[in-house]
This record gives structure tokens, C-alpha cells and sequence, in this order.
């Protein structure tokens, strides 16, 4: 069964933008799916006609089956949504919020008040259940609505940009905990502009630009197609603006430093003779992707075992 | 961290009991929020209703002298408990479903699946509950200034729930289309105190020339005033029945306006 199914969807806001064009999408339930593209590309769009904040143009989308035209009550409590921006009262506790938000979906208090302490104390959010909420830092804001999101234990999960402005430890503790959330059965499906975000957490691509689905994969068969690394070359002489290096693409970070974006399928020898031809010599070089990340939690892990 | 999400069950069958729960749960936020900011929902009207009594009702009321056959402190307090019934159940579901939107917070009610009737009384029974609040503080106020007989309690009850369902209504629908705070302030102040000013709070309408007279009747407050001074009092410048007809009109065809500008999703969807 489909966890969502989206037929031909379409929508034109009243200032005449076609956000959409003409979708078609299929998320398996189980799926950790990542939905991506740039800004404005309709990803907001397609999750808030999903979850019922924006109207549809044209098109059908159905929920495990529940048509939202025909069986929409049915479809929404099917979804637990992450949005973008922040989006509880301010002025109430965490505690609150929660509790509330289940008892929105016909959860009994007393039955939302333990699951409001297990998802907290799982989001790291216990402590501050009685503060008020706008005293909560940015990473918290975001927990707390992944808490709120899953009080009625929803069978979708739907999570846009969750871990924006979060550092790093707390993402990668944000990773794990969806990841067990979507092996106990939930269906997951994320956008990002963290591209590593989804390259490790999801099963399942599609790249979504300018109101339609431009790609459909799953990951690993995109990463081989798509990825490319950055490789950061320490130079010997300091140079005062980037060689051409066609076909790779080469900045300048300063003046000993040379960004080159390469292929992951390229020969670097090839590379290196491109930069002997302008007769830069290389002292190291080393990738950029995720070191800095990893240094960081090795040090934060060291900091926490001390 | 571990997970603990269970997903096989499908979503609740018992739809009669969840929606209860849901209309409870908007109720008891309403209930908490009248509570947590108390200095700006129940003080402000009975600080308001002690300075009526004394001005109106001691310093000028002595000269005015007996209204409707009794003194006219007396006269005035079911209007002037009134007033506080509609502008608090008014401006309760205004400020709150528009902080709400404002706030952006509207959205958990909105991804929510409780239907579109059920939202709009949940913020309908806010609005009536601090109305009721307030109304037996102003009440309690006015029982500092003079007695107060009851000879209708049936009539005071439905004529305060259908007033402050109708203006609870009212504040909903000023809600959903306010684009900002001064929005939400505008009928407030350029319709609805007008409207009660003239309604009836402060004298019945005989004392007025005849033409003034048939200009009241157009006030939909005037009824309402009127058939609550009747409950209390038991004299009023209209028809009881005619004021609950008028009233029940009110609530019906407001009622179906917010649920079906809900559904279409007017000033809260894209």
C-alpha cells in the first residue's frame, strides 16, 4: 500500500503562480523518502495540500488509501506534520502544547499525558516541559515540534526542513531518533536542503523543481549518478586568482587554498596533471565533506566520556 | 533515544468520542488562556462595571431618578453586566483565533482532523465561558451597589448564552478575515460600542422622541438588553419573544456563516 498517492496534482495561488504542474508521486509505506529542490520549487506547497493547509488546483492525493476530497478527516489522522517555520503558541509550555495537540486527534488526556513525558524525555525536552515555550532555543523549538508531531502516533510522518538552524550534535541525535521512529513502521518523508541529511537517512529520492517532479529514484542509484566530491588542495605558491581547470569547477578560499568540485567517478591523476600544467604544486589535499562534522563530534563524544 | 511509535492501528473508530475530546481540548486552551492573562480578561470589566456604578449610578443616577418604575442603579446593572458579556465573548474569540493565525499556531487545529463546526464551537464556548466569567464578576460587583431580584432565572441564562454566542461568533468571523491587529479592533470600537451604548444599557428607549425610538429597534443589542433586564427585572422596552427569535436568528445564520467560510477556507488557507 501507498502511503501517499498524488495524481496529477496542480495548484495556481491567486497571484497566478503555478506552484505545481502536474505532480505524480508514490511513497511506499515503510519508505523513508526524501522530497528535495530548491527554494520555490513546490515541495511547501505539495505537503500543505497533503496536510490540508493549501487548496488544490486540480489533481487527487490520497493517504494510505483515504482520498483528501472524499475521506479527509480519515487521511489527516493518518499524518503527523513537522512544518517549515515555527508554528505553536509562544506563550504555552511544551508540556501543554502536546498534550493539547493529541487531545486535538482524540487522545484522551491521561493517555496523552504519558506519551506527552515519552516523547519529550525522548526529545530531550523533559526538563524544559514547564517553561514557557518561546524561551526555548532554536534546536528545541524544532524537537518540540517533532514531539507535538507524533502525540497521536501518526502512520505518516511528514517532516519539512526539521533540523534547520540545529547543530550538529543535536541533528545527528535528531537522525537517530527518526530512524527508529521509521523502523518501528512509520513512514517517513523529509525535505532538506541538508543533502547529507537525506543522503543517510533516506531510502528513496525525488527531486521536485519548479512545480514538477524532475527525478525519481531511489538513493543509492542517484548518489551514484549525481554526487561529486569538494577536494581542498593546500598550495605550495599563493596565487591570485583560480586556474581554469576544465572540466572541473576551482575556487579560490585564499590565496594558499584552491576549492575543486571533481566528479566521483574521475581520475585525479588527471586532475593533478591539469594543475602541474599551470605549474601549481599541491601540498595536501583532502576532502571537505563532513570533516569538520566529524571532528567535532569526535571531540564532543571525547568531552561527554570524560 | 528510542522510538515507540505504534502503527498498525488505524485511525480512531470511536469518531464521536475523538471529537468530544477535541472540542474539550480547544475549550480547557481557552479556559487556560482567560486564566494565564487574567489582568486583561476578567479585571479590566469589573474595574470598568465598579466605575459605571459609581458615576452612573451614584453621582448622576440620583438625579436621574426612578427608570421603568425602579431606582436606577438597579435599572442599569443587567445592562451594564450585559455590556460585559458581549464585549468580552467578542473580543475573546477575536484576540484569540486571530493571535492564532497571527501566531501561525492555528495550523495545529487546522492539520487536525476535527471538522470545521466542531473548531468554531470549541472557540464559540471560549468566548461564552469568559463571558460567563466576567458576567458574574460584573454581577458580583453590582451586588455591592444594589439588590438585584431575579424573576426570570431561565430568561437571564438564555438571554446571556445567546448573546454571548452570537458576539463570540461575531469576534470568530472578525477573526478570519482580520489581515492585522488594527482589523481586529476596528468593529470593536466603531460598531459594537455604539451599538451598545445605544441598545438600551443606560435608559429604555421610552424616554426617547419617536423617531429615536424606531431607530433603536434596528439595534440587534437593544433586544438582547432588554430581554435580560426582563429575566431580572421583568420589564422590557420589546417583545421577550421577539428578542430570542432575533437572537436565535443571529446565531443560526452566524454559526453557518463561520463554519462554511471555515470550509472554504477564507482568511486561514492558501
Amino acid at each position: 500500500m501507498n502511503a501517499l498517492s498524488v495524481r496529477d496534482l496542480t495548484k495556481t495561488y491567486r497571484n497566478g503562480v503555478q506552484a505545481l504542474k502536474g505532480i505524480d508521486l508514490n511513497v511506499e509505506q515503510g519508505d523513508f523518502f526524501a522530497l528535495l529542490g530548491p527554494n520555490g520549487a513546490g515541495k511547501t506547497t505539495l505537503i500543505g495540500i497533503v496536510t490540508s493547509l493549501v487548496k488544490k488546483t486540480g489533481g487527487e492525493a490520497s493517504i494510505f488509501g483515504y482520498d483528501i476530497d472524499r475521506d479527509l478527516e480519515a487521511a489527516k489522522s493518518c499524518i503527523g506534520v513537522v512544518p517549515q517555520e515555527i508554528n505553536f503558541n509562544m506563550f504555552e509550555t511544551p508540556e501543554t502544547i502536546v498534550v493539547n495537540q493529541a487531545g486535538f486527534y482524540g487522545i484522551p488526556r491521561p493517555v496523552a499525558r504519558e506519551r506527552a513525558e515519552r516523547y519529550l524525555r525522548q526529545l530531550q525536552l523533559w526538563d524544559k516541559r514547564k517553561h514557557a515555550s518561546r524561551g526555548l532555543s532554536g534546536g528545541m523549538k524544532r524537537r518540540l515540534m517533532i514531539a507535538r508531531a507524533l502525540m497521536h502516533e501518526p502512520r505518516l510522518l511528514i517532516l519539512d526542513e526539521p533540523t534547520a538552524g540545529v547543530d550538529i550534535e543535536i541533528r545527528r541525535s535528531m537522525w537517530d531518533f527518526l530512524r527508529q521512529i521509521n523502523r518501528s513502521g512509520t513512514t517517513i518523508i523529509l525535505t532538506t536542503h541538508y543533502l547529507e541529511e537525506a543522503e543517510s537517512l533516506c531510502r528513496n529520492i525525488a527531486i521536485i523543481d519548479g512545480g514538477r517532479i524532475i527525478e525519481r529514484d531511489r538513493m543509492s542509484n542517484l548518489l551514484r549518478r549525481l554526487h561529486t566530491e569538494t577536494f581542498v588542495i593546500s598550495l605550495r605558491e599563493p596565487l591570485a586568482q583560480a586556474p581554469s581547470l576544465t572540466p572541473y569547477a576551482a575556487r579560490l578560499t585564499d590565496e594558499h587554498t584552491l576549492e575543486v568540485e571533481v566528479s566521483k567517478d574521475a581520475n585525479l591523476n588527471d586532475l593533478f596533471e591539469r594543475l602541474s600544467a599551470h605549474g601549481i604544486e599541491a601540498l595536501s589535499m583532502r576532502n571537505k565533506v563532513n570533516r569538520l562534522e566529524e571532528i567535532f563530534m569526535r571531540l564532543v563524544d571525547k568531552g561527554a566520556a570524560a | 533515544m528510542s522510538s515507540v511509535v505504534e502503527n498498525a492501528a488505524p485511525p480512531p473508530l470511536a469518531l464521536g468520542r475523538a471529537r468530544w475530546i477535541g472540542f474539550q481540548t480547544i475549550v480547557i486552551r481557552e479556559f487556560h488562556r482567560i486564566i494565564r492573562i487574567w489582568s486583561q480578561t476578567i479585571l479590566p470589566s469589573a474595574v470598568t462595571a465598579t466605575l459605571y456604578f459609581v458615576i452612573f449610578g451614584t453621582v448622576i443616577g440620583s438625579r436621574i431618578g426612578p427608570m421603568g418604575g425602579f431606582g436606577y442603579m438597579m435599572y442599569i446593572a443587567p445592562g451594564l453586566i450585559m455590556q460585559a458579556v458581549i464585549n468580552n465573548s467578542y473580543t475573546n474569540v477575536v484576540s484569540s483565533f486571530f493571535g492564532a493565525k497571527f501566531g501561525k499556531h492555528v495550523e495545529e487545529l487546522l492539520v487536525s482532523p476535527l471538522p470545521s463546526w466542531l473548531i468554531v464551537s470549541g472557540y464559540v464556548t471560549g468566548g461564552v465561558v469568559r463571558g460567563a466569567m466576567v458576567g458574574v464578576a460584573v454581577t458580583a460587583v453590582a451586588l455591592f451597589f444594589t439588590h438585584l431580584p431575579v424573576l426570570h432565572p431561565l430568561i437571564v441564562v438564555g438571554a446571556a448564552v445567546l448573546t454571548s454566542v452570537t458576539f463570540s461568533l461575531g469576534g470568530f468571523l472578525n477573526a478570519m478575515f482580520a489581515k492585522n491587529f488594527d482589523q481586529v479592533s476596528i468593529i470593536p470600537t466603531f460598531l459594537l460600542s455604539p451599538l451598545t451604548y445605544l441598545g438600551g444599557v443606560f435608559y429604555s428607549i421610552t424616554r426617547l422622541p419617536q423617531w429615536a425610538q424606531h431607530l433603536s429597534l434596528a439595534d440587534p443589542i437593544l433586544y438582547m438588553v432588554n430581554a435580560f433586564r426582563f429575566g431580572f427585572l421583568g420589564v422590557s422596552d420589546v417583545g421577550v419573544g421577539e428578542a430570542f427569535a432575533i437572537m436565535l436568528i443571529a446565531v443560526t445564520g452566524l454559526f453557518t456563516a463561520a463554519v462554511v467560510l471555515m470550509e472554504r477556507g477564507a482568511g486561514i488557507r492558501e
